[in-house]
């Protein structure tokens, strides 16, 4: 007979072998983790569309609903998009497949992936599952509620200015942000192109590392990708030699909650007992500048990717008189109020008379926060802070002010801006809730992440498994 | 005291690549096809498609640039121009802005009065969008109307090139946009096509005051698909705008549709509505930084270009027969020709007024068989020449037996038809003897008719004059 199956538990790494060793089958896998879908997710709504009996010989996968999969609904957490199903599969998913991986379903997502708590999903928020009455975090919020409750071995995200990170650290488990460029975005549905990576939501960093190996490389259809360093799966759990930098501001800013400094600091101190070199430093404009460029480039990047939802080829269409009348109503009827109010941002920064302004100044900035990174990885290997300044906040509670929810992601944004890769792993509790630890690693650091956090993982021995489904 | 007026000139061309596929994608890109048959993702602008820029795309435009003249970016930016419109799928257009391929070359145009030259601002790279077709439904509502879009030509690469506004009359327009034609095509980057579209033009006029170096307002004349209506519809304008400054009045910023079966080019759109495109550069691409090595290589690849044989042969032919010749693609078959032994100017004289509108590839005759033809166009009858010119491109054309017909020339032969002729036509025949002397021409017709276009037209004319006399 099968061995039972507890999803809430199983590595991917330990579900591929199960799978790969013959001691149950790759459907019996994929039937255990749509029973405990059919189980939990009533109740978090981590799922937008489950699929029944995708194809493959491998084990499942969750997919975030901004990365376009061929036949299954795709909607971005969007109305405009509700009825829209992609004619080609994304790189990535294209990459999963060719390794047998079978998607499981499409996770929520906070529209076009414009939020930090999944609460601006046109279907409706997911839930904590550390705390139903809590946000996931966002906009990735779905794809880190499905691995946290054993809904998913894990999951396909995407980062633009902490979407993977945060609810990584929410959620209490392994995310990362790639380095940008070495995932392809062809067939994501994009938000703000300079900004947007795809990236791996597992439960550990081996896990991480594994499926960053699957899904990064050059793409002939994503002309801002490149070679890749071959990724080494982790095994250290020593950081000897690691020069780790604190940059002070990421520390010490305000709103960081004193039980996630308290974790955060037990972890340095922990690094430092493995070997590692601890060291204060700073980068001063980054944190002082870095959420408001990113709110000037990102909408005005996502003014013009989100043009082409007009009514005309697919998706939602409200009929009017004339081409111009059908356009605004499409748009009116289909987008919520977070895209509307990056569109009216974004076209504000980019229109004649205030591009100078707004957008080139903003550039130029983010030219400032990537040197300023740089000259930080002279000295340092990986620089770390809290991922977020909270914990997971109740649903509801930032909803109504978009700036307090848009300071979720001061901590993220800066090294998204210099586009380097961010890896979140959970470091402890504070009010019985995950305290997510960022590590920041210069361009193409990717291996140094994961060894770094391996170590710390194992050191930490965070139980990612939330209390209350124990 | 009256003013005269100074017209100031500047134009923006655009001219399909000819590339196997389109700009951005890997569709086929042809003129033609089954609507929305050569269409993707990407040229469809789904969700989370993404452009790759096509290498040949981007060395044609080079290319071009340095048979302009032009200097060549080191590092080139594509931007997105943002608008909405039916046939702009992603709602921007991915162009150049302010960092493009090609900037700062020129033109030189040779006229009758010596060469002028034209400065080029910008030849840049950017995708041609897809086209509208308006059709009635049939509804309740009457009249009520639906667009349809053909993606096809969606994403086909565009090369957009921008003047200084340093031409002065219609005259030399038009020679620049036939000179800028014959050198895209003999480059071999487009078919430049004006009934297909895959060359197309826009024209900005402005007058001022002569010795003035003032820019007044200008209009765009758009939608412009044959030379001469361009240089007919350039002149109207400028008519136009003389008429409304001396009249007082002031010339408007606007578009103007060029209607040839109308004297009037009604307003598109003014200025007013202008849009503002918010470009900026487009972050799915990274900027092109072409190589010394490939420049030097397309460089090497340009030959002798066309602006450079009109004045050559202008020194043998007149700058007339030069012009045409060269614009006209035919001026290599031309020297083929003579060298072959025919007389330089009765050769030209066959290839420009009688060949060119044969519509035959001049690839596909045989110089020396044209040559025989051109050299006994005087010794054979008119039919026969004119039979022999529409076969020469044939495979394996011979002219000889065609030469071997001969004119009548014999005024004994020719007499007795002429006579017949003016009995037959006495009242016209009165008409010339009291001056009507236009009627001339009647009576060669009539006798060429006649002899089966057999005759002499020298001889016919002489002896009709004497008979008639």
């Amino acid at each position: 007979m099968t061995a039972v199956i507890d999803t809430l538990r199983l590595s991917a790494e330990e579900a591929n072998k199960l799978v790969a060793d013959g001691k149950i089958s790759s459907d019996e896998l994929y039937r255990a983790y749509l029973d405990a879908i059919g189980e939990r997710d009533p109740e978090l709504h981590a799922f937008l569309y489950v699929c029944e009996n995708d194809p493959g010989d491998g084990i499942p996968i969750a997919i975030k609903d901004v990365i376009g999969t061929r036949g299954i609904p795709t909607t971005a957490g969007s109305k405009i998009l509700e009825s829209y199903i992609p004619v080609y599969d994304a790189t990535v998913i294209a990459n999963c497949r060719a390794r047998g991986l079978r998607v499981i379903g499409k996770t929520n997502t906070d529209e076009f992936a414009m939020g930090s708590s999944t609460e601006n999903s046109a279907f409706g928020p997911s839930h904590n599952p550390w705390d139903p009455t809590r946000v996931p975090g966002g906009s990735g919020g779905g794809s880190a509620a499905a691995v946290s409750a054993g809904l998913a071995p894990w999951a396909l995200g995407s980062d633009t200015g902490g979407s993977i990170k945060q609810p990584a650290a929410l959620c209490g488990h392994v995310g990362l942000r790639p380095t940008y460029g070495t995932v392809s975005r062809y067939g994501v549905v994009a938000f703000a192109s300079s900004l947007d990576q795809v990236g791996p939501v597992a439960r550990n960093v081996r896990d991480c590392a594994f499926l960053y190996s699957v899904i990064s490389g050059r793409d002939a259809n994503d002309s801002t990708t490149v070679d890749v360093p071959s990724v080494e799966l982790p095994t250290a759990d020593d950081l000897k030699g690691l020069r780790i930098g604190v940059p002070k501001e990421m520390n010490g800013v305000e709103g960081i909650e004193p039980g996630v400094s308290v974790a955060v600091n037990k972890s340095l101190e922990l690094a430092e007992s493995l070997g590692a070199s601890v060291e204060e430093c700073s980068l001063p404009r980054s944190v002082d500048y870095g959420v408001a460029c990113y709110y000037l480039i990102a909408p005005a990047e996502a003014s013009a990717n989100l043009a082409r939802y007009d009514g005309v080829r697919f998706g939602l269409r409200d009929d009017g008189a004339d081409f111009r009348e059908m356009v605004m109503k499409t748009r009116d009827a289909g987008f919520g109020d977070e895209p509307k109010r990056r569109i009216m941002i974004g076209a504000y920064a980019l229109s004649a008379g205030y591009y100078d302004a707004y957008y080139g100044t903003a550039q130029k900035v983010r030219t400032v926060i990537k040197r300023e990174h740089d000259e930080l990885f002279e000295r340092f290997d990986v620089l770390v802070s809290p991922t977020s300044p909270t914990v997971a906040f109740a649903i509801g509670a930032k909803i109504d002010d978009p700036v307090a929810m848009y300071m979720n992601d001061v901590l993220t944004i800066p090294s998204c801006m210099a586009g380097l890769p961010g890896l979140n792993i959970p470091c402890g509790l504070s009010e019985g809730l995950p305290v997510g630890l960022q590590l920041i690693a210069p361009q193409f650091g990717e291996n140094t992440l994961f060894r770094a956090a391996h170590a710390l993982e194992q050191a930490i021995g965070f139980d990612v498994v939330p209390e209350r489904l124990r | 005291m009256t003013t005269t007026w100074e017209p100031v000139i500047g134009l923006e061309i655009h001219v399909q690549l000819k590339t196997e596929t389109k700009m951005f994608c890997r569709c086929r890109n042809g003129f033609g096809g089954e609507p929305n048959s050569q269409t993707c993702p990407v040229c469809l602008a789904f969700p989370g498609a993404l452009p790759v820029p096509n290498r040949r795309a981007i060395e044609e435009t080079i290319k071009l640039g340095l048979a302009l003249d032009c200097a060549i970016a080191e590092r080139a930016v594509f931007h997105r121009k943002n608008y909405f419109y039916p046939d702009n799928p992603k709602a921007y257009q991915i162009s150049q802005y302010d960092e493009p391929l090609c900037a700062n070359g020129h033109l030189d145009v040779p006229t009758v009065d010596g060469v002028t030259r034209i400065g080029i601002t910008r030849a840049h790279l950017e995708e041609d969008a897809a086209k509208n077709v308006h059709v009635a439904t049939s509804g309740r509502i009457q009249g009520a109307t639906a667009t349809l879009v053909d993606f096809n030509r969606c994403g086909t690469p565009l090369v957009e090139i921008v003047t200084e506004p340093h031409l002065r009359d219609a005259e030399t327009a038009k020679r620049f946009l036939q000179l800028l034609r014959q050198t895209v095509v003999e480059l071999g980057l487009s078919e430049a096509e004006l009934e297909h579209g895959s060359m197309r033009f826009d024209v900005n006029v402005s007058v001022r005051p002569s010795g003035s170096d003032e820019l007044r307002t200008r209009t765009e004349l758009k939608n412009m698909n044959s030379f001469n209506f361009a240089a007919k519809g350039i002149e109207r304008e400028i008519a136009r705008q003389i008429r409304i400054y001396e009249e007082g009045g002031v010339v408007e910023q606007e578009t103007l549709h060029f209607d040839p079966a109308h004297e009037e080019s009604p307003p598109l759109r003014s200025k007013e509505e202008a849009q503002d495109y918010r470009y900026f550069p487009e972050p799915d691409l990274v900027p092109v930084q072409p190589p010394a090595d490939l420049v030097d290589r397309l460089r090497a690849e340009i030959g002798d270009l066309p602006g450079a044989r009109i004045t050559r042969i202008a020194e043998t032919l007149s700058f007339y027969d030069a012009d045409v010749l060269v614009t006209g693609g035919l001026d290599r078959l031309w020297a083929d020709v003579v060298d072959a032994g025919a007389d330089a100017k009765e050769a030209a004289n066959v290839l420009a007024n009688q060949f060119v509108a044969t519509g035959i590839d001049p690839h596909s005759v045989d110089p020396g068989e044209l040559a025989k033809l051109v050299a006994a166009r005087a010794e054979i009858p008119r039919a026969a020449f004119d039979e022999a010119l529409a076969k020469v491109g044939d495979g394996g054309f011979k002219a000889d037996p065609y030469l071997e017909q001969k004119v009548v020339a014999d005024t004994a032969e020719l007499d007795p038809i002429i006579e017949r002729i003016i009995d037959a036509n006495a009242a016209q025949a009165e008409q010339y003897r009291s001056g009507k002397h236009g009627l001339l021409g009647f009576f060669v017709g009539q006798v060429m008719k006649e002899t089966g276009g057999s005759a002499d037209p020298r001889v016919v004319n002489e002896r009709i004059r004497a008979l008639l006399g």
